[in-house]
């Protein structure tokens, strides 16, 4: 059986005393693949944030384990450090900053944090490249500041890339297929595929099936209103897609 | 790939306290406090001076008598005591030295401690250093190697005695002694300060460089550059600053005058980390400075670059008169402020000759209680054909309790003219650290990472070394800036 690599118990959070999270249970084990999918508004990004650390979330209830470590203990750099990536929905600019000199300030501490020591320039110059080729990224682009001036596949195709670079155990990708055209989602997915492999896991957020093309998920849950409401096989991504989200709601509510 | 030193930096400096902040314990020749006609006939004596430099002195000394010390800038600070100031003091021992070995070991300790290149390692580097310790020029390398190319670098002092054809030509040509308060009072009182003259045709081999040192408690420092660089020549000079904690407020009115020629360019660089005073705003330096250059001749060119850390209150304006048709001014500058750190600094461009060009980038950054404020001004004279300027002012706030003020004035008298000015001001956002956060790097390592960002337009045009360590001195200012 592989390894648990995250367990979330009855996680509840909110926001400006408004409950976002109402009793999230989940759990991704080492080699697999989870959609999350559900309708705006039903805490899919909260989710994703409140993994990763951002700390405008209060967190009310409940339990996180990753990797056995109290998750919810963890600063947000040092659940990066421990190996949780987010893909966010919206990455952030940082002004006159290159992706190069940007990943290699962030590479440092991960390999601090594992008692590695610093890559030299030259292997540091080899893993960049080693990264660019397997997700199909231009060295224009890391040559630039991070996501200053970048298109929205640009921005997208960065944060793959810095997953590429910085090899999470769990990978969380934030609604990555918004505003993406086919090219550029092939692209993202591509680098995905080929990032998966039996010792990680992904959480892939989203509100369409198109991305589950690409990205095939061994489980698909549907979150509503705060909970996971449905868990299913990919199957169950094809019936949203059919259906919509409203069957859900009903069925919930009904 | 461009050298990112952040994290290691922040390791090395992980103590937060002012690293430059000791005492070197060295016997000290010091007149005794206060200013009169009869201390300036001293202190010209005991430097040996000739007639010409007294004059000058005493003239200016009687100049500075009937001005007032202007209070226009946006700055709050006691006043100096101008009696309560000691006007020169020198290491014991002034002979001059031959060899290292023959300097006073606690001296060679101070500066190791500083990192100064003094030693023939660092000096293989390419840097020639004319240390100015508390008044007195103790050690110049790479004089030998410079005079084989006919370029005279050495202590200004030197220069009054060997060069002082050059030094009553151009000395005050820039900054004339009533210029202003401070810079009265400089021509006065002056104690020493760096030389150096490229003659026609010259490419100075390496880059000049002093690093300037407030040691005795109490004594003001008074310094004075002059920089000629004939036609067609080019120098780039480096100017690096340390003060040692003190508990009481130190006075330094420094003069920075700098003449191009035609087609002569000369680059200025600064890194200034004198003491900015404790967490509360208690001690530090008073950073009072006139810089001024004058392209003189045709196509010439002056650069000032300047990153701004230290000091408790600093008071600067690096200018540039554009006399020369063609000629080109540049200023780029970072300063930033923390704790109750003040600043009110920017340039001056004042275009007189036809097609001149002149550039500004500032990049002010405030934490804290800080007040950080860019004053420019931009002046297009009458004759000043089809003159440009372009002038950026950027403000970085961190935190909610810091200023940040931007104070631009245009003055153009020639239709011709091309004046554009720009500026933002914004604030490290959440999102940004928290993006930072989540590819592993602590607040205070994204702040950073932030803050470099923001300034590299500046950064960049500094010479390799003084990157690195503008750096870390950005790093050192920042620690502790996020909660």
């Amino acid at each position: 059986m592989s390894k648990k690599l995250i367990k979330i118990e009855n996680l509840h959070a909110s926001i400006e005393g408004k409950e976002i999270l109402k009793g999230i249970n989940l759990e991704i084990k080492e080699g697999e693949v989870h959609a999350i999918m559900g309708p705006n508004g039903s805490g899919k990004s909260t989710l994703s944030a409140v993994l990763a650390g951002r700390d405008i979330y209060e967190i009310t209830e409940g339990k996180v384990t990753f990797n056995g470590k109290n998750l919810l203990e963890l600063d947000p750099e040092e659940r990066s450090r421990e190996g949780i990536f987010l893909a966010f929905q919206y990455p952030v600019e940082i002004k006159g900053v290159s992706i190069v000199n940007f990943m290699k300030a962030a590479i440092e501490q991960h390999r601090e944090h594992k008692g590695l020591e610093p890559l030299s320039p030259a292997q540091f110059l080899k893993l960049m490249k080693e990264k660019k080729e397997l997700v199909e990224i231009d060295s224009k682009l890391t040559n630039r500041a991070v996501n200053e001036g970048f298109s929205g596949g640009e921005k997208k195709k960065n944060e793959v890339f810095q997953m590429a670079m910085l090899e999470p155990k769990l990978a969380i990708l934030d609604e990555t297929d918004s505003g993406l055209d086919i090219d550029a989602l092939r692209i993202v997915a591509n680098g995905v595929n080929k990032l998966r492999n039996e010792h990680n896991g992904f959480m892939v957020i989203t509100h369409y099936q198109r991305l589950l093309d690409y990205i095939v998920p061994d489980v698909v849950h549907v979150l509503y209103d705060g909970r996971i409401v449905k868990t299913g096989g990919k199957e169950l991504a094809f019936e949203l897609e059919e259906k919509g989200y409203d069957w859900i709601k009903q069925e919930v509510e009904g | 790939m461009a050298k990112n030193d952040d994290d290691k930096i922040l390791n090395e400096y992980s103590n937060k306290e002012y690293e430059a902040g000791f005492v070197t314990d060295i016997e000290t020749e010091v007149f005794e406090k206060g200013l009169n006609e009869d201390i300036i006939r001293r202190l010209s004596e005991k430097k040996e001076e000739p007639q010409f430099m007294l004059d000058f002195r005493l003239k200016a000394y009687r100049k500075w008598l009937e001005m007032e010390e202007p209070d226009w800038a946006l700055l709050d600070y006691e006043k100096p005591d101008f009696q309560a100031i000691s006007y020169y003091a020198a290491p014991k021992s002034t002979a001059k030295y031959n060899s290292l070995d023959e300097v006073d070991p606690e001296l060679i300790k101070t500066f190791e401690k500083l990192g100064i290149p003094l030693n023939e390692q660092k000096a293989l580097a390419g840097v020639a250093v004319d240390v100015v310790m508390d008044s007195v020029s103790v050690h110049t390398t790479f004089q030998e190697t410079l005079k084989e190319k006919g370029i005279i670098f050495c202590s200004i002092s030197e220069a009054i005695r060997e060069y002082p054809e050059l030094v009553e030509k151009y000395l005050a040509s820039v900054v004339p002694v009533g210029d202003n308060y401070y810079a009265a009072l400089n021509s006065a009182v002056f104690s020493d300060g760096s030389f150096a003259y490229i003659p026609k045709g010259v490419r100075c081999p390496m880059e000049l460089s002093t690093y300037f040192r407030i040691n005795q408690g109490n004594t003001g420092q008074f310094e004075r550059t002059l920089i000629i660089a004939d036609e067609g020549s080019y120098v780039s000079y480096l100017e690096g600053c340390t003060a040692p904690q003190r508990d009481e407020n130190q006075l330094h009115a420094a003069v920075v005058e700098i003449v191009a020629l035609k087609d002569a360019e000369v680059k200025y660089s600064t890194v200034q980390n004198w003491y900015p005073g404790d967490k509360e705003g208690k001690g530090g330096v008073y950073n009072f400075v006139t810089k001024r250059g004058i392209c003189k001749g045709d196509n010439s060119k002056i650069s000032w670059t300047q990153v701004e850390t230290g000091s408790a209150v600093t008071w600067k304006y690096p200018s540039t008169i554009l006399k020369g048709d063609n000629s080109v001014g540049e200023f780029y500058s970072v300063a930033v402020t923390n704790n109750h750190q003040q600043a009110d600094t920017g340039t001056k461009m004042i275009h007189l000759g036809k097609n001149t060009k002149s550039t500004i980038i500032s990049k002010g950054i405030s934490l804290g209680h800080s007040n950080n404020s860019y004053r420019g001004l931009v002046k297009i004279g009458g004759k000043a054909e089809n003159s440009r300027n372009f002038s950026q002012c950027d403000s970085l706030l961190i935190g909610d309790k810091c200023g940040a003020h931007t104070f631009p004035y245009i003055e153009s008298e020639n239709p011709t003219a091309i004046v554009e000015h720009e500026a933002t001001t914004s604030k490290v956002s959440e999102e940004a650290i928290f993006y930072c956060n989540q590819r592993g790097l602590d607040s205070e390592q994204a702040v950073s990472l932030i803050v470099n960002g923001f300034a590299k337009e500046v950064l960049n045009q500094l010479p390799m070394e003084f990157a690195v360590e503008a750096q870390k001195l950005l790093a050192l200012t920042l620690e502790g800036s996020v909660g």
